[in-house]
């Protein structure tokens, strides 16, 4: 089972390192994953190579580190993120400044998409209609209009006092929290509210989005970054993927991101029938039965993959690090001079924040998907067996370890014959904590696209699913407990029997 | 057989042993006795190379005791410690084989070794096969005596072997034990606290306190000959008969 499992991972590892294919990324949030798949689906359509979609990579600095490497060769981002969290400038440039500021990095900016995802005032439908706004400059005339806005919004500089200015508005906002907002301006409670200008529940709400006349807001239009060989490798697909130009207007992505996140359609679907030019917005009646019931997403076809996949990135990492955490251990024991130095640096192994960690090791390795993940799984893993096996070791009771010392045994002997099985409750408690902890940590690995339970997390978070969410955290909490049993039975088997006796008798 | 020549050791600021010479005839038992701390048991453990003297040198045989030979020399050692110093992960039996394995003797001599040994000290072939933690405390000081004298070595050093025991199963071992030397001729040094116990073994007794030798002689010389006042408190706080009473 062990042997088949490890080939497998091998297997695996080496189609993830060497696939020739044209690769997309996308962003752990439901807009990124839509733009991704249409972005996926169009490139496969042109019929040039294998496409494949790295879904959910976690976070901007994640994906562009990939498209960096080369693990992706594009994926959709906006001009404002790119400007502000990736070359830190002041100001929004245009598609083609900012075509020449990441050049350097071998990286294109192109194909706007036709929409921009930024901050946005809307009002009520019924208020717009009756006060006939379309504009944030017409707020200015209707100061009697009770504006709520989230406090985020409110208080940064570029927020609301520099909206206020701009426009010139009498306004009071109060703060509310966002996910309030919604029912709050349906109720008319409040008349007007920020909003992302492609959120989801623009369209459930039926709110009016006003057009920021004075271009107030830095444009977040929607591009697609590449790498500058892409359109020369695959000129067909690139061609295809530049019809896509201006091909998505704001209200369009915002039904998509309602169909996906309200009506619970998967991305490839809303994708796909964006592509073959069906309407988004489907009836609200058969919505509810496309969000599918805990139990059949728990049991979906790809439990089994998933399954697997977390299993030998566990067992990827474990090993290894057996392999040399054992060693280190009893290298930190021995060595009274280097052991707080060990010490001290696999527990520093240990508090680097896991994405911090993932982040450094694509840039590092070039690479996303499973050997990264792996990688950081090894690190973590090694402090409970490094100071498990040192402090067995330095549990040994006195009188036996000389005993040993004195029969003339030689080191290494001792070594094997004496101190490692004396040792060998502790030893294994050790692996049994890293193993553990691993089933844990294995699922932060979904964030690049390395598979396992965390996959079904990352789509649960992305797009507010908690059967979804679920359907991934409680196998892996399961599967934790039976790692956790399995090491008990282990420890049966493992631990001399003359040691199991003397445990038996303390009890 | 082993010769000390102005070896001594320090912790830190405390004296473990000051500068003392002490020669350890061939084929006869010499006990080391004093109170704790006195010294005795970092005598006998820098005998083995358990523990290295800051001054001086071990001679063992014709050989000084150096951290190249010392894994060599200590085959020619039995050491024996309080409770036997057993290893729990492993049955009595592979205890007692463990180095004689390791050396790769031939199996048929361990064998025969084994039941030879098991025959000497009065150990039954099931006990052997048990773990240490099932016998009894006088069952596994005798595994440990086996274990010690698997290589047959010629120096037998035995550390408060017995101060683990019951008195009952303390006398008989040490009546076992005194038959055992005298039958095997072996050159033995044994520490202990207890004066009844060094004067039954030893002819030859080495009194310690504080890290010095204070006197060394039979019991008699020690009973009616006392170097300094001390040697006479000690005898008189063992409760020697024959001790004098204080004045």
């Amino acid at each position: 089972m062990s042997a088949r499992l490890v080939l497998w991972v091998l297997c695996s590892v080496c189609t993830w390192c060497h696939a020739e294919s044209i690769n997309v990324g996308s962003k752990r949030f439901t807009e990124s994953y839509i733009l991704g798949e249409i972005l996926t689906q169009t490139a496969r359509r042109a019929g040039e190579g294998t496409v494949a979609h790295q879904q959910g990579l976690g976070n901007t600095g994640i994906v562009f580190s990939a498209l960096k490497s080369g693990a992706v060769d594009l994926y959709p981002d906006y001009t404002g993120t790119v400007a502000f969290e990736l070359l830190r400038l002041k100001d929004a440039p245009t598609v083609e400044a900012l075509k020449r500021l990441l050049a350097p990095y071998g990286i294109g900016a192109a194909i706007p998409l036709g929409f921009s995802n930024t901050y946005a005032l809307a009002v009520s439908e019924a208020r717009g209609k009756a006060l006939d706004l379309a504009r944030i400059s017409q707020l200015a005339r209707q100061p009697e209009l009770k504006i709520g806005l989230s406090q985020e919004f409110m208080n940064r500089r570029d927020g609301w006092p520099a909206l206020k200015s701009a426009y010139g508005l009498p306004h009071e906002p109060r703060g509310l929290d966002h996910g309030i907002a919604y029912e709050a301006l349906a109720a008319g409670q409040i008349d007007a509210m920020d909003v992302y200008s492609t959120d989801a529940k623009i369209v459930r709400y039926g709110v009016r989005v006003l057009d920021d006349d004075k271009r107030f807001f830095p444009p977040y239009d929607a591009v697609v970054l590449y790498r500058l060989d892409f359109p020369g490798r695959y000129p067909k697909t690139w061609a295809a993927l530049q019809s896509l130009e201006n091909r998505i207007d704001t209200p369009a992505m915002a039904r998509m991101n309602a169909a996906a996140e309200l009506d619970g359609r998967p991305f490839s679907k809303v994708a796909a029938d964006f592509l073959d030019g069906a309407s988004a917005a489907r009836p609200r009646g058969d919505a509810a039965a496309e969000r599918s019931s805990f139990l059949s997403v728990l049991f979906g076809p790809d439990l089994g993959r998933v399954t697997l996949q977390h299993l030998a990135l566990v067992l990827a990492s474990l090993v290894p690090a057996i392999a040399v955490g054992i060693p280190l251990g009893v290298w930190a024991h021995r060595s009274r001079r280097t052991a707080p130095f060990i010490m001290a640096f696999v527990a520093l192994l240990q508090t680097i924040p896991a994405l911090a960690l993932l982040a450094f090791l694509i840039t590092l390795m070039g690479r996303i998907g499973p050997v990264p993940a792996v990688v950081a799984l090894f690190l973590y893993a090694l402090l409970p067996i490094v100071r498990n096996t040192a402090t067995g070791l330095a549990d040994i009771p006195a009188p036996l370890g000389e005993s040993a010392l004195a029969l003339g045994l030689p080191a290494r002997t001792r070594l094997r014959t004496i101190e490692l099985p004396l040792a060998s409750r502790s030893i294994l408690a050790g692996i049994k904590t890293s193993a553990v902890i691993g089933v844990g940590t294995a699922t932060i690995a979904a964030f690049i696209g390395a598979g396992g339970f965390g996959e079904r997390i990352v789509s649960g978070l992305a797009v507010n699913d908690t059967a979804m969410l679920l359907a991934g955290a409680v196998p892996a909490a399961v599967l934790a407990f039976a790692v956790q049993w399995g090491f008990d039975a282990l420890e049966r088997r493992l631990v001399p029997a003359g040691l199991r006796l003397d445990g038996a008798r303390a009890e | 057989m082993v010769k000390l020549d102005n070896v001594s050791k320090r912790y830190g600021a405390r004296v473990a042993l000051h500068p003392v010479d002490l020669e350890i005839p061939s084929g006869e038992t010499t006990a080391l006795i004093g109170p704790s701390g006195c010294g005795k048991s970092t005598l006998l453990r820098m005998i083995v190379g358990l523990v290295r003297p800051d001054t001086g040198v071990v001679r063992i045989g014709a050989e000084v005791l150096t951290a190249d030979n010392v894994e060599r020399l200590r085959h020619g050692i039995g050491y024996v410690i309080q409770d036997g110093g057993l290893f729990p992960h492993l049955s009595c039996a592979q205890n007692v084989v463990l180095l004689a394995r390791h050396l790769g003797l031939p199996k048929a001599q361990i064998d025969a070794r084994l039941q030879a040994l098991s025959a000497l000290v009065h150990i039954p072939a099931d006990a052997l096969d048990r773990y240490p933690q099932q016998l009894s405390g006088g069952q596994r000081q005798r595994v440990g005596l086996m274990r010690a004298l698997m290589l047959d070595p010629k120096l037998l050093l035995l550390d408060e072997p017995l101060g683990a025991l019951d008195p009952v199963t303390r006398f008989e071992l040490q009546t076992e034990l005194k038959a055992i030397f005298e039958q095997l001729s072996k050159t033995v040094v044994i520490v202990t606290h207890d004066m009844g116990e060094a004067g039954f073994f030893a002819e030859d007794i080495v009194m310690m306190r504080e890290g010095r030798i204070v006197q060394r002689g039979s019991i008699a010389d020690l009973l009616e000959r006392p170097a300094e006042p001390y040697v006479s408190q000690f005898m008189r706080a063992q409760r020697v008969p024959g001790a004098p009473e204080p004045a």
